[in-house]
């Protein structure tokens, strides 16, 4: 009827925004690699052999799974956004079988077994991690010095926040800080993070740790894709900008860990209350790769903005009580997997408010 | 500069596509050979036919009366020999009945100026029923009898008669160019209306993106001397909703499940109020009206003044025909005009425009699984949560998507449009609400 053309009909709208979900995995990927290109810097080539390994075992994975079941959904992104993460999750010296059995269990055990992108409740990449890290402890802890601290003398491989959890039982009730136990164990601070903090107390006025500044830019040991805080604002940066993600998540989880570590993380260090290492505990960790990139997951997060915040709240007060009061010396991902086990809960009783349900106030404006 | 007003929850910003046509003046479409004029092109009863095979009508003529509460007449723009009465598909998705007719190029309307002192005396009954005997229904797309919605009800005020000159849909300007060519016969036009309404504010809403529209209505209006207050509007989609726009200018709600007048507004899009001047001025029946010709794959973009009944291929042809392969022929707006696949569907009362879109702006990406990204959520005009509705339906739980206020969403497309798994939400609501009225008739 239509001169021999084949015209397409169907529900309005007739037009669709251009954005797709592959292309939500692929902005994502595209945020993370500056972070990932720093962990290969400091930590070298074997360290982008363990996030490659960690990419192929969940896109592997993901195929394997998808064929049986008749299915291509390996273009989707999400498969290789898991791998990246559990890559960035992994200490450089970690064996590599570590990372293929975190990114197995993330595809098969905890998406696929849910049905796939989208059913699963649970973060996949985090999963897997956990999932590691409690199987292979010695694996997990296999971490490496920075080329940014080679000739440092005394310089070591413990993480900041490591060597701080270990060290609190000899300070309890000394009246230190964590900087200052840092400082009194004289643990390395690179030239980068020394010159920083310089800047920062000559031009700025801020008296800056070399430590804190040291986190802030990545120069420390760590898992491979965590140690930039910098790095990673960056790459939420974009994400903002895109639209692809909203402020609420990280913000909410960020702020309301660094009010509770600014009150509480003091007492620790028997200094009383409102004192404590914002800046070394906002940078230590996986924190901001946490609360940006594996927090703001849509899958398993809420999705109303007031539901993010709750969500972002609760993720930021059990991380800081892992974090302060637990065994482990980290526990952002631990954090936001409970977490994710709230969601369907926030998302039931946070719901937005419909239009035309408000009492309306007659006669305002009357003429 | 004044913060812009617009509504609070949700809205999207699509691309706005204004500029293949905005500085197009309105030109007129060539009458048919043969015209195909619906007698159903409103909300509500379809008009009973006046005429059978084998008559011959006039330009203007009434040829078929409305037929219930919400109805409207309808008159042939041509006059010639009704070839058949017959049942024709329109973009809305069912069959009506129809008149065929042979053009008579001879046969044309003759305009009745009626003079000012004349239309002065009228009461606002009298001039009601003139609107009502023209035909006149709301053209902004769903062709609610304009009579119906002028008339107030016993025990409602209208406070305000606000002015819809958002034309928030992608890629229209029939509103834009008539408020820029015919600021006066408007505001003219709505001076009536605040007279049939008993209005006691008026206000005009136009958004940002046509500020040559503005300022054109501003001057007219200033020179006219009406006490009229020109509002812009911050652009964002789907601001020219009813709902929106009053929310929008007057910060309320209208209750769910209620009217406009409930809360004191009654609103009128610009097409509208063109119409009741050229019912009442010059005494003409509403059977023409501005349809914007447009879309990436229409050779030269334009805006047509047509006679209702003209086959959109005879438009498109005017338009220079297809620059490229359509994958999509809309009638109306993008957001919730109907794709149609016959190019002698006739233009009707409420067809804003014909666009002809390709590839690249349809995005017909496949559906992939829902990740809750909340996007359909953020976008909602109406607060709901289209994911949440989408899946209780695809459940069969339609009563359960009821309680989450289903029936409150207007089928806008914010959700479907922004949806990044392509997920068709709005054809889910649809089949929702079809669902519980089967259930309950």
């Amino acid at each position: 009827m239509s001169e021999g053309k084949t015209l397409i009909v169907g529900s309005s709208p007739q037009i669709r925004d251009a954005d797709t979900t592959a292309g939500i995995m692929w902005h994502v990927s595209i945020a993370l690699i500056p972070a990932g290109i720093w962990g290969v810097y400091l930590f070298g080539l074997r360290s982008l052999l363990v996030i490659l390994i960690s990419i192929a075992a969940a896109a592997a994975a993901e195929y394997g799974i998808a064929r049986m079941l008749k299915r291509q959904t390996l273009a989707d992104g999400s498969a290789v956004l898991t791998g990246l993460l559990i890559g960035y999750n992994m200490p450089p010296l970690v064996p590599l079988y570590i990372p293929v059995a975190a990114s197995f269990f993330a595809i098969a055990v905890v998406k696929w077994a849910f049905g796939g992108l989208g059913a699963n409740w649970m973060n996949p990449a985090l999963a897997g991690r956990a999932f590691v890290f409690f199987s292979w402890t010695t694996g997990m802890n296999a971490w490496q010095m920075p080329r940014t601290w080679a000739g440092i003398d005394g310089a070591s491989s413990a993480t900041p926040l490591g060597t701080v959890q270990t060290g609190l039982f000899d300070v309890a009730g000394e009246g230190g800080t964590a900087l200052s136990y840092l400082e009194s164990i004289s643990y390395a601070a690179s030239g980068w993070g020394s010159s920083l903090a310089d800047w920062f107390s000559g031009t700025v006025g801020l008296n800056v740790s070399a430590h804190t500044a040291d986190l802030f830019i990545g120069a420390v040991p760590g898992s491979i894709g965590e140690v930039s805080a910098l790095l990673l604002i960056l790459g939420g940066v974009y994400l903002l900008y895109k639209r692809i993600i909203t402020w609420e998540i990280p913000v909410s989880f960020l702020a309301s860990f660094a009010l509770l570590i600014w009150i509480f993380e003091g007492t620790l260090f028997s200094r009383g209350l409102f004192s404590g290492s914002v800046g070394f505990h906002l940078f230590s960790g996986g924190l901001i790769l946490g609360a940006i990139f594996m927090a703001t997951d849509m899958v398993t997060s809420p999705v109303t903005g007031r539901g993010m915040i709750i969500y972002g709240i609760g993720a930021g007060f059990l991380t800081f009580l892992i974090r302060l009061y637990g065994s482990l010396p980290e526990g952002v991902s631990l954090a936001i997997i409970l977490m994710n086990i709230f969601v369907p809960i926030i998302d039931r009783y946070v719901q937005p408010k419909p239009y035309g349900f408000k009492k309306q106030k007659t006669g305002r404006n009357a003429a | 500069m004044l913060q812009q007003r617009t509504f609070r929850r949700g809205g999207i910003h699509p691309p706005d596509k204004k500029r293949l046509t905005s500085r197009q003046p309105i030109t007129a479409c060539a009458n048919p050979p043969t015209a195909v004029i619906p007698f159903s092109q409103h909300l509500g009863a379809p008009a009973n036919p006046l005429i059978s095979k084998g008559d011959v009508v006039m330009a203007g003529q009434k040829i078929g009366e409305s037929s219930g509460f919400i109805s409207a007449h309808i008159h042939t723009p041509v006059g010639g020999e009704v070839k058949e009465i017959t049942s024709i598909f329109i973009p809305a998705g069912f069959s009506v009945p129809a008149a065929v007719i042979a053009v008579d190029e001879e046969s044309a309307f003759q305009e009745e100026p009626r003079s000012a002192q004349e239309l002065d005396s009228l009461t606002p009954e009298e001039m009601l029923s003139r609107v009502q005997e023209a035909g006149v229904a709301g053209m902004g797309g769903a062709a609610f009898p304009a009579h119906v919605k002028f008339k107030i009800p016993k025990g409602k005020h209208a406070e305000y008669l606000i002015i819809n000159g958002v034309e928030c849909e992608p890629y229209l300007n029939a509103d834009n160019r008539l408020m820029l060519e015919h600021a006066e016969e408007l505001l003219t036009g709505t001076e009536w209306i605040r007279r049939m309404t008993g209005a006691g504010r008026v206000v005009i809403g136009i958004e940002a993106n046509k500020p040559e529209a503005l300022a054109v209505m501003r001057e007219a209006c200033g020179r006219l001397g009406f006490p009229f207050t020109l509002t812009k509007l911050k652009v964002q989609y789907p601001q020219g909703d009813e709902k929106q726009l009053i929310e929008a200018v007057t910060g309320r709600e209208v209750p769910s499940g209620g009217l406009p007048i409930d809360i004191g507004a009654v609103v009128s899009n610009v097409g509208t109020t063109f119409a009741v001047y050229e019912a009442l001025a010059k005494g003409k029946p509403l059977f023409e009206r501005v349809v914007t010709v447009s879309g990436e794959a229409i050779k030269q973009p334009m805006n047509l003044r047509t006679a209702v009944g003209t086959p959109f291929r005879q438009l498109i042809e005017q338009a220079g025909g297809f620059s490229e392969e359509p994958m999509k022929i809309v009638a109306g707006g993008p957001m919730m005009g109907f794709a149609v696949y016959d190019l002698d569907t006739p233009v009707m009362k409420g067809t804003s425009g014909i666009l002809a879109l390709t590839k690249k702006q349809v995005n017909d990406a496949v559906q992939t699984a829902c990740i809750s990204c909340g996007r359909c959520v953020r976008a909602c005009p109406m607060g709901l949560q289209p994911t949440r509705l989408y899946h209780l339906i695809d459940y069969g739980r339609y009563e359960d998507a009821k309680a989450s206020y289903l029936l409150d969403c207007k089928e806008c497309g914010c959700c479907s449009y922004s949806c990044p798994a392509k997920i068709h939400l709005v054809q889910g609501m649809r089949l929702g609400k079809r669902m519980l009225r089967n259930v309950s008739s």
